[in-house]
């Protein structure tokens, strides 16, 4: 599964990992994650990642 | 005289109780050269509250402004909007002193206070778009998170219509003016944007965000009271617009060329470029990095369009001083430019190479052929430049009036 970075901070979504403080399970793919997630950093919108 | 520093009512229940810091010239690389205030200030509720503290070594700057107006053991409760050093610096000695009943800040300062001082003082964490009651008025808080720190968060009083907005809407400027309208408008926007390109340019993307959603709160504003420079309470829109233009970046007919040289020969190059374009009606700025600072540069690059980048070879590389802007420019994130490298070479030659990799991994569009000269350029090499040059205006104008083109079909669609 591939890693995605935030255009904004710098913060690199892991699927292996997911995102706690949104309660995203580990396992979760970028492309699944919901529309409305924002970066845990920064608070950007999904479509400011791009692929490491 | 036991006191000689005086707190300066903002509005009918806050007070300014920062600090002037005359002297200062650098901020982690971003020079400035009218120094700065740290904007602190005290809101006369029921409960006595403290919006930020300031950079420790004025911490008794702060304590006697606050003493002008009330002792200060009668401060109840502090805000911590933004964590950075120069707002809570002084924070822990402050909390000690004063011994408020409690401190507040974002779920993200609490937890940066937290690696910043590692001590054990108690800070409670407030969520984005909670209230905290003062007893006869109110508190909300708005997280604004990379504007310009995770923590960042913007405090309104709508008894007084007053937002505290941390960094935001602030500058580096040092004056005994709390109010901008007391100051030249030109300095304002001059230092308003010096201010935006330094420090809150990489975040533009979070900052029309953060726009959108004041303005989806329907607070009324009337006045802007920032961490740093005067208090806005005239015209907030012109400071609101400027805010929302620097965060678009769209690209004007403005060219930043910007160069390092050796023994004038790049110097020679860049000299062509930008009577090109400025012939061909483009307003270029022409910068000889090793006498104007980066700060400049990223001010310049701030509504241009097109950023010409050119450097001698030295060892294999690019000068040490144009990797320096090059690093500092590509860390701000400058959008929606085109551009092109040039330089001058002994005998490998690999900077314009290099140049133009920056320029790449920083996402300008390269919109004409490097040129690069062995030693002196002559005729030939000088025509290149020219042509660069026009190639560049030419790129320029016409992405311009395609943009302003696409922007005016918008306006038809939404008729």
């Amino acid at each position: 599964m591939k890693k995605y970075v935030c255009g904004v901070c710098g913060y690199v979504y892991e699927p292996d990992k997911g995102d706690d403080d949104s309660g995203v399970p580990a396992g979760t793919p970028f492309e699944k994650l919901p529309e409305d997630w924002v970066c845990p950093v920064c608070g950007a919108n999904k479509d400011e990642f791009s692929p490491e | 005289m036991s006191n000689i520093y005086s707190a300066i009512k903002i509005s009918d229940h806050v007070y300014w109780v920062g600090a002037i810091d005359w002297t200062i010239r650098d901020f982690h690389g971003y020079t400035t050269p009218r120094g700065s205030t740290y904007n602190a200030y005290l809101i006369m509720a029921d409960k006595i509250t403290l919006i930020d503290t300031i950079k420790a070594p004025f911490r008794d700057e702060m304590l006697a402004r606050i003493k002008s107006v009330v002792d200060s053991s009668q401060i109840k409760y502090i805000i911590s909007n933004h964590s950075e050093m120069d707002h809570s610096g002084s924070l822990p000695e402050v909390i000690d002193i004063i011994k408020p009943e409690k401190v507040f800040a974002s779920a993200v300062g609490v937890r940066t206070l937290k690696e910043l001082f590692h001590d054990q003082h108690e800070i409670i964490s407030v969520k984005d778009g909670e209230s905290l009651s003062l007893g006869n008025m109110e508190l909300t808080f708005m997280e604004t998170r990379m504007i310009h720190w995770p923590d960042s968060m913007f405090t309104y009083l709508a008894k007084d219509e007053l937002l505290f907005s941390q960094d935001a809407f602030g500058m580096h400027l040092a004056t005994l003016e709390r109010f901008a309208d007391e100051i030249p408008a030109a300095t304002l926007e001059y230092e308003a944007a010096t201010y935006y390109a330094n420090i809150v340019l990489p975040y533009s993307p979070v900052v029309l965000k953060a726009l959108g959603k004041v303005m989806a709160t329907g607070w009324k504003i009337k006045i802007i009271a920032p961490d740093h420079g005067p208090v806005w309470r005239k015209d907030l829109g012109k400071i609101i617009g400027l805010y929302r233009k620097w965060a678009e970046q769209k690209p004007e007919a403005k060219a930043v060329v910007v160069y390092a040289t050796m023994w004038h020969s790049t110097e020679k190059m860049a000299g062509a470029i930008a009577e090109a374009m400025a012939g061909a009606g483009i307003n270029v700025k022409l910068m000889s990095i090793n006498e104007v600072h980066r700060s400049e540069v990223i001010y310049e690059v701030l509504n241009a369009g097109a950023l010409i980048v050119g450097s001698s070879t030295l060892n294999n590389n690019i000068l040490p001083q144009m990797a320096d802007v090059m690093t500092y420019l590509k860390g701000l994130k400058p959008a929606n430019l085109i551009g092109a490298a040039f330089g001058s070479y002994g005998w490998s030659g690999e900077s314009v190479r290099d140049l133009e990799g920056i320029l790449k991994e920083m996402k300008v569009e390269i919109a004409a052929p490097a040129v690069s000269t062995k030693h002196v350029p002559d005729d030939v090499v000088l025509t290149k430049c020219h042509e660069l040059g026009k190639t560049i205006a030419a790129e320029l104008l016409k992405k311009i009036s395609s943009n302003n083109g696409n922007s005016e079909k918008n306006t038809e669609v939404n008729k």
